[in-house]
């Protein structure tokens, strides 16, 4: 398992492996923001955390049908399938390295364009602390998804549709932590709340996703 | 004598052939007899006047438009438990009626509210969560079209369902949770509305075609379901018997 994951990081690092995309089109957004709704720092810091939430979210969308697609084309997900290592393991392993690839970045980004958002002092650590809860459980839900369109062809769009409904819970309580921890409020309730969730997806999708990859690789 | 025997898609057939007109005819009687009572033989409401009434066509559609997930969610389980294939269709055939019934309660609602709250969207708990079960809907219907093989796309919208489900229920509870946190007034006003609904309990006046036009909604569901399984029971034969043909 642990060589699937460093395979699987190898292959994203690479050159194609779309490392830098989800991270430069968080830049993108965070960026572009201030442009449209106006330089106004106080309008800007009050809408600072949600816009990294969203922002984050989206980047991971990005990579989503990367995590299984280029695998069933070469039929190495075949070979995983009938691996000695259950499906399940080979399932977390891949939202694994989706995270550590795509989100981690994310994570670690945010709160240096948090600054170009202006976001409060106290915001820093929240939006880190939410954001690293959070995106376990975008990257497990996300590989779900995956696994769910492998079989369809330019599923891009079918994913996004399938991804984004599920999604809305960890976005809620994500971006309730960070506003929350920006504003100097209490954020006990929705960080347990959030951490629910990614431990939850962490606990149980897998399951899903290889029972739905068995099905779609039958 | 037991309900597994109209797994059979051949029983089924015979029986719902038998079944559909006398349904077919009493939803359509409890439909008529529930709106039209409800329209034009119950008194205004003193302070909504007659926008009220469209009550009897926002509370059926959605309750119908939750029962449509939960009856999908029961028929995805029997699939993924039993392998009955009248099951799977018939979760197939329900995805777009419920579909259907959240936009007629959605839309009903934005009629409602454009008078009544001056707007015809806010961002409230129960809207919000019905844009999301339609969004998950859409996701269904969505990928029971996309994939070829019906068999696979049975097993994989059923698993779509069950975790579909759980997240709808998730979302049901964190969007109320955003809410509170966001939007206090919205919320105090659309619970002042409810309370008008259910806490001080309708007057019978209103509330007896009410529940007339809820079992109509009902019986059309059914009806619809019934139909619409029985067109993909055989449209699943059509498609056996054209590969039969190109097999010969």
């Amino acid at each position: 398992m642990i060589a699937l994951l460093i395979r699987d990081l190898r292959l994203a690092v690479r050159a194609g492996g779309g490392f830098g995309l989800g991270l430069s089109f968080f830049l993108i957004v965070t960026v572009l923001v201030p442009f449209g709704v106006g330089p106004e720092t106080g309008l800007l810091a009050k809408i600072a955390p949600g816009i990294l939430w969203i922002g984050a979210l989206l980047s991971c969308l990005l990579s989503l049908d990367r995590i299984f697609a280029l695998d069933f084309e070469d039929g190495s997900l075949d070979l995983l399938a009938t691996a000695p290592v259950p499906l399940e393991g080979a399932v977390l392993v891949k939202a694994i390295a989706h995270w550590l690839t795509s989100a981690l970045p994310l994570v670690v980004a945010a709160p240096l364009l948090g600054i170009l958002l202006s976001l409060p002092a106290e915001g820093f650590l929240w939006v880190f602390v939410s954001l690293l809860l959070g995106t376990p459980a975008l990257s497990v839900i996300g590989t779900f998804g995956a696994a769910l369109t492998v079989g369809i062809k330019r599923g891009g769009l079918l994913l996004s549709l399938l991804v984004l409904p599920l999604y809305v819970p960890t976005l809620i309580f994500g971006a309730e932590v960070a506003r929350r921890g920006a504003e100097g409020l209490a954020v006990e309730t929705p960080l347990m709340l959030l951490a629910g969730i990614s431990l939850g997806a962490l606990a149980f999708l897998p399951f899903a996703a290889a029972a739905v990859l068995r099905m779609n690789l039958r | 004598m037991s309900i597994w025997e109209y797994a059979n898609p051949v029983k089924f057939l015979r029986l719902t052939d038998k079944l559909l007109p006398p349904l077919a005819i009493l939803s359509i009687v409890t439909l008529i007899i529930g709106l039209v009572w409800g329209f034009f033989f119950t008194p205004d409401d003193f302070r909504q006047g007659s926008t009220v009434k469209i009550i009897y066509l926002h509370v059926p559609a959605a309750l119908m438009a939750i029962n449509a997930w939960l009856m999908m969610l029961v028929a995805s389980l029997v699939w993924i438990v039993r392998r009955h294939h009248v099951s799977a269709l018939a979760a197939r055939a329900a995805g777009p009626v419920g579909a259907v019934m959240t936009i007629i309660a959605l839309a009903t609602g934005a009629i409602w509210g454009q008078p009544m709250w001056g707007t015809w969207w806010a961002w409230d708990p129960r809207l919000t969560s019905f844009l999301i079960l339609f969004l998950f809907y859409l996701g269904y219907i969505a990928l029971w079209e996309a994939i070829e093989d019906s068999d696979t796309a049975a097993d994989l919208t059923s698993i779509l369902c069950l975790v579909g489900s759980v997240f709808a229920v998730l979302s049901r509870y964190a969007v109320n949770f955003w809410n509170q946190g966001l939007h206090q007034g919205a919320s105090v006003m659309r619970a002042g509305a409810i309370a008008g609904d259910t806490e001080e309990r309708v007057s019978n006046v209103f509330a007896i075609p009410l529940f007339v036009s809820m079992a109509g909604f009902f019986l059309l569901f059914l009806t619809l379901v019934l139909l619409r399984t029985r067109t993909e029971i055989r449209s699943r034969r059509i498609k056996a018997l054209l590969a039969k043909e190109r097999a010969a």
